[in-house]
């Protein structure tokens, strides 16, 4: 098999895709979060602020999620068109949430009447929990295996999806975006908003914590393929010990009152708990839940080695590109938020 | 449930896909268009410092972020449905058309969407020169998203640079030869034409907005500078158009005989083709009447009027695009937009060049309305691209009936077209009302100016 730098092409993509969703996770994550807690501020000047902390930045995290999806499309097909079509309502339900998510930011500036701006805050926090949701649920579902015959044909109901362990993932995933939104967005604000987010993110880290040893325990023992790994080489507990470690620290920065550095933590900690989800899977993609013949590996779902090295070339030129825009306008919009003429 | 409505998923996903693709579609055209014209006016702006620029560069750029905002927001809808909808054609192509989504992604969706963030929030926060470069960026990343969805769709054309592996439903095509897949024999023809095609729509919209003021007597200053630069613009693409259309239907001759036939109605085997002004095709009958050049077709393909092209019954039954009226019309009704385009255009010219375009009260109206004109062809002009396909969707591997999702249930896709009818039709109207309410507020004017700028730039007084 065709290998770079003495790892095959397919896992290659793995990890790339695996970053790019990463990323997603991380940036998306903190917009998504900030949105899932618009609600909680009272007043529109606060509510403004929230928005325009956001504002510059929340199309280009988006990005990383059109990358993600269009990777997995051109470096797993097979996988693409099976996880889109297995969660076809809870994915079109997601590309709603999505598109009310977009004008909600849009559009709410756009008239000074009051309905109207509560309107589009309330479309704008629920899009944002609703996505959230989904994306836990579909990551629970996936961690768990679906219900795909040997022939990958999927054989369950829409109602499998709603399970217990289902269900715990997409709150947990919530949780993790409410704490880190609170957290990017106590960077960016001053005075009252300020004093309001440092009550918020405490509140949602102690939650998030929650979620986490709850998810945890029951990975633990309900879901024990995910785990197996780590009696295969145990040298890999570093990871979870790190995991651990690292959700600590966000509290002991939120009491040190070292927001930076929570919400760096945070971002570890998105990041590590994907790499646990990824190291459970690979080499699968899709796990089945029925019968180990229907899970879909990478080397089963790849494209051809021609394509994967096409691409893995235009990743190799195209990422540290995306990567530099992304410093840029972070860069350019570094500091405290001001209100402006051209503000949301 | 799964017999209980009275659809099956074929027609539900073609539906769906159809109607969000042409709702989508209203969108990048747009972006494209007018954000080559926001280069321009930027560009006359940091050339000439005159404030008039300025001021119009900032109002058209909140147009562009609706307008923008929009696109993206329903483009992710695409992106997702070849998933959702669509698995078994995703599996065949994705080696192809996911490189290129993919490409797209990479290289221009992130280009643009990060200094959107720069053009709409950063006027305070860089310096012209770099909000400029943001701007040259922003528009330079549509052309580049135009250029890698265009060459995704025509592989789908006339496919090229690719192997088939396996059989049946586990087939898929595989890319030999990655840059002869990206210039297919239809990707730079159709690119050109697309491209064009969002030229007309941008700049129409910026001719239309302003003949509006000036007929309102409102901001004459701006508007007749804007209407200057759309309708050099304009004038310009009116008449590629002719040119890059002309290539494209080429093309359609050289690689699809069969959407050339439908778009002219032209059934009998091999035969000398008429080409039609305007007509009827009656395709139960294999008739097809109206007003006709004889041999038109033929002449302007070979430069031969006895040319015999191959029609409809030249195709195997089950390989004929079934709508042939409805490509004929939508094929027809772009054509003679174009024609008109051009007209109006160049008329408009000279009466600048006699400096009596701005007096001139009817054709302002004209204008007004003519934002519709670019917006139809485009739409028409896909839909003859893609109707006049079927019943391929990859032409001549894989038919549009075999392309579907195998684990989809009829009645969720019905749910899912419902939900995105009511999101599309409040959003379309909610876009109207907002563009109409930055209309109406017009550009923000800092100081009156009762004479027209003296540093104006000659070249387009």
């Amino acid at each position: 098999m065709d290998t770079v730098l003495g790892i095959d092409l397919p896992t290659w993509w793995f990890l790339l895709i695996g970053a790019l969703i990463t990323g997603y996770g991380i940036l998306d994550g903190f917009d998504l979060g900030a949105g899932a807690i618009h609600l909680f501020f009272r007043k529109e000047d606060s509510r403004r602020i929230a928005l325009n902390a956001i504002g510059p930045v929340w199309d280009g995290n988006e990005v990383w999620l059109v990358i993600g999806a269009g990777s997995l499309f051109a470096a797993f097909p097979l996988v693409y068109g099976t996880i889109l079509s297995v969660f076809y309502l809870p994915f079109i339900l997601f590309l709603a949430a999505i598109i009310f998510r977009a004008i909600s930011i849009e559009f709410r500036s756009k008239e000074t009447m009051t309905w109207w701006r509560q309107l589009w805050d309330v479309s704008f926090c629920i899009s944002s929990i609703v996505i959230s949701l989904l994306l836990g649920l579909i990551l629970g579902n996936l961690i768990q295996g679906i219900p795909i015959n040997a022939k990958h044909e999927f054989v369950g109901r829409l109602r499998d999806f709603f399970n217990p362990y289902a269900l715990l993932i997409a709150v947990t995933v919530l949780s993790l975006f409410m704490m880190h939104g609170a957290m990017y967005l106590i960077m960016k604000t001053e005075d009252r908003i300020f004093a309001r987010l440092t009550i918020i993110a405490n509140n949602t880290s102690k939650f998030f914590i929650l979620c986490f040893i709850a998810t945890s325990l029951t990975t633990l023992i309900y879901v024990p393929h995910m785990t197996a790994i780590f009696k295969q080489y145990p040298e890999l507990f570093i990871l979870p010990i790190t995991a651990v470690l690292i959700v600590l620290n966000i509290r002991r920065s939120i009491e040190k009152r070292q927001y930076g550095r929570g919400f760096i933590s945070s971002s570890i900690t998105t990041a590590l708990l994907l790499i646990l989800f990824a190291m459970g899977l690979y080499p699968n993609l899709v796990l089945s839940s029925i019968d180990p013949k229907g899970h879909i590996s990478i080397y089963e779902a790849a494209s051809s080695d021609g394509s994967l090295r096409t691409m893995l070339l235009f990743a190799a030129v195209g990422m540290p590109l995306v990567a530099t825009y992304t410093l840029f306008i972070f860069w350019t919009f570094r500091g405290k938020v001001k209100l402006e003429e051209h503000s949301y | 449930m799964g017999t209980s409505t009275p659809f099956n998923v074929e027609i539900l996903s073609r539906i769906q896909f159809a109607f969000t693709i042409a709702f989508h579609y209203i969108y990048p055209p747009l972006s494209i268009g007018l954000g080559v014209c926001l280069v321009v006016m930027e560009g006359l702006y940091l050339k000439t410092k005159d404030k008039v620029y300025e001021e119009l560069t900032r109002f058209w750029v909140k147009i562009f972020a609706l307008i923008f905002g929009i696109g993206v927001a329903t483009g992710i809808v695409m992106e997702f449905e070849f998933g959702t909808n669509w698995a078994t054609y995703s599996r065949y192509v994705g080696d192809i058309f996911g490189s290129a989504l993919a490409a797209e992604g990479i290289f221009a969706f992130a280009l643009e969407s990060a200094f959107l963030g720069i053009l709409l929030f950063g006027w305070n926060k860089v310096s012209p020169r770099v909000h400029f470069m943001a701007t040259v960026l922003v528009a330079l990343g549509s052309i580049f998203s135009a250029l890698w969805i265009v060459v995704a769709n025509s592989w789908q054309q006339t496919p090229s640079g690719y192997r088939i592996e396996g059989t049946g439903l586990q087939a898929r095509a595989i890319v030999t030869d990655f840059w002869a897949m990206v210039f297919n024999p239809s990707s730079l023809e159709r690119y050109s034409h697309v491209l064009i095609g969002a030229l007309l729509a941008g700049s129409f919209l910026v001719l239309s907005v302003s003949a509006w003021y000036i007929l309102k007597k409102q901001y004459l200053v701006h508007a007749k500078a804007a209407f200057r630069i759309a309708l050099w613009i304009a004038a310009v693409s009116a008449l590629a158009q002719l040119f890059t259309g002309h290539k494209s239907a080429e093309v359609v001759t050289k690689y699809q005989p069969a959407k050339l036939a439908a778009m002219e109605g032209h059934f009998e085997k091999i035969a000398p083709a008429d080409m039609y002004l305007m007509g009827w095709v009656n395709a139960k009958e294999q008739k097809t009447t109206g007003l006709k050049i004889p041999g038109g077709l033929s002449f302007l393909v070979y430069q031969d009027f006895k040319a015999p092209i191959p029609g409809l019954n030249s195709i195997k039954p089950e390989n004929r695009p079934t709508a042939v009226n409805f490509v004929f019309q939508t094929y027809h009704l772009m054509v003679s937009i174009g024609m008109s385009l051009i007209a109006l255009t160049l008329f408009s010219l000279y009466l600048l060049y006699r400096k009596k375009l701005f007096e001139t009260r009817w054709l302002m109206v004209v204008f007004v309305f003519s934002v519709l004109l670019p917006q139809i062809a485009n739409q028409v002009g896909w839909y003859t691209a893609e109707v006049g396909r079927q019943p391929w969707v990859v032409y001549g591997l894989l038919r549009t009936s075999d392309a579907l999702s195998q684990a989809v249930k009829a009645e969720h896709v019905l749910a899912s077209l419902i939900l995105f009818t009511f999101i599309y039709v409040m959003l379309f109207a909610l876009f109207l009302y907002l563009l109409n309410k930055k209309i109406q507020h017009g550009p923000d004017v800092k100081d009156d100016r009762a004479e027209p700028s003296s540093r104006m730039n000659p070249v387009l007084n």
